[in-house]
């Protein structure tokens, strides 16, 4: 009977331990932790070109993270990239005249939309529009041009 | 020639006939464990041969795994300039791969080859036909807690072998060669999913826990009862397991990570 008891005790610390793992996994190794913050409030943005945005990629302001892009789709009328942005609840302060614009996190890393504060007193809240837009640099555009204007120049 | 074509058709014959056997016996175990609830204690104490007694080489394994991919992806990321993406690496592979097939490969050989063994023994010294004249389903009495014990155990030493992996590749990483911890685990975080990722992981555990426990029992209540036949049996279960893992692990990966 002891023996038993004993079996019982180290299965139970051994399932303990599994969920421990498993609960390390979550929230220290997998965003999880960020679904959490979830409930901030959504802005759209309309980008003539995202390039190779994708989901979940971050949303920045002045390199701080500020919130995740959490769907993008076309504009049926305008044939503009429609971005949703998730913001995190505590970023509940940020003027209605932000300007977004698509960067490129190094020269080969993932685009993210970096946003830039306007002046305006009234702050942007749930289903707002972000009007002030810069659409991502396509490197074989930039590419293009350069080519073209310096077969111009000779 | 008449000869060649024979033995063919025998041996395509016993083959059929032993995968019909297998899913039979897989039918008789699956109908056992409702049952099981009611005696959840025959379970513990399977659980703690299949699972704790795994734990110490699930333990070493997962650790020396991290520590040799923080070493080796340094190594390589080193020459990019992108040392902190380390920990994005080290955690995708562990999560999604490593993690569930390196240890399902060592629990078909530390486990699974000990309930071949075990059963085949059993069923060697006849103890599994004196149960039967007992009127005690051996199935219920002793293949069905066993196969319960493996599919609980699988997910969480698999869970217990990337978190202690992802623990040595940071030791490694960031004591030894120096990666800024905080970027480490931010990049880890961004990159990791819950959903997409670990949970996916998880389901790749159980279903190996599921083939490898159902091959480990299946060969030891199949196998010739003498010492020679157990002792093969064992061998068949370590190296079906192991094709099993891997040609599921495919299977599975292209299932969930094949439309990205």
């Amino acid at each position: 009977m002891m023996q038993n008891k004993s079996t019982e005790i180290i299965v139970g610390m051994f399932v303990a331990v599994g969920i421990a793992a498993l609960f390390m996994l979550a929230m220290k190794v997998s965003n999880l932790g960020e679904y959490a913050d979830e409930a901030g409030y959504q802005v759209t943005a309309e980008f003539q070109n995202i390039g190779g945005l994708k989901v979940r990629a971050p949303v920045t302001m002045a390199g701080v993270r500020v919130g995740r892009v959490a769907d993008i789709s076309l504009d049926p009328t305008s044939y503009n990239a429609e971005v949703t942005i998730d913001m995190y609840s505590q970023y509940d302060n940020i003027p209605l005249d932000t300007a977004a614009s698509i960067y490129t996190a190094g020269l080969l890393g993932e685009q993210y939309i970096g946003l830039e504060a306007g002046a305006e007193e009234e702050f942007l809240q749930s289903g707002d529009v972000i009007y002030l837009t810069q659409p991502a640099l396509v490197l074989e555009q930039v590419i293009g041009q350069f080519l073209y204007s310096k077969a111009e120049g000779e | 020639m008449i000869n060649l074509i024979r033995s063919l058709g025998r041996w395509g014959l016993s083959a059929f006939e032993r995968l019909g056997r297998g899913h039979i016996f897989l039918m008789h175990m699956l109908a056992g464990i409702p049952g099981l609830f009611l005696r959840f204690s025959l379970v513990v104490q399977q659980l703690f041969s299949v699972g704790v007694l795994s734990l110490l080489i699930i333990l070493i394994s997962g650790l020396f795994v991290g520590m040799v991919l923080g070493l080796q992806g340094y190594n390589t990321l080193v020459d990019f300039g992108a040392e902190e993406s380390l920990g994005v690496l080290v955690s995708l592979s562990l999560v999604r791969e490593l993690g569930p097939v390196v240890s399902a490969l060592l629990f078909a050989g530390r486990a699974g080859s000990a309930l071949t063994a075990e059963i085949g023994l059993m069923k060697s010294t006849e103890q599994l036909s004196g149960m039967e004249m007992m009127a005690v389903d051996p199935i219920r009495r002793i293949i069905a807690p066993r196969f319960l014990a493996g599919l609980i155990s699988m997910p969480i030493l698999a869970a217990i072998f990337s978190a202690v992996g992802i623990i040595g590749a940071f030791l490694v990483g960031h004591g030894l060669l120096g990666v800024d911890d905080g970027a480490f685990w931010s990049q880890m975080q961004a990159k990791t999913d819950f959903y997409d990722d670990i949970m996916n992981g998880v389901i790749k555990s159980v279903v190996f826990g599921f083939v490898v426990t159902w091959i480990a029992l299946f060969e030891g209540y199949d196998a010739t009862p003498t010492s020679e036949g157990v002792g093969r049996a064992t061998t068949r279960t370590v190296v079906h397991s192991a094709f099993a893992i891997l040609g599921l692990d495919f299977v599975l990966t292209a299932l969930m990570f094949g439309d990205e």
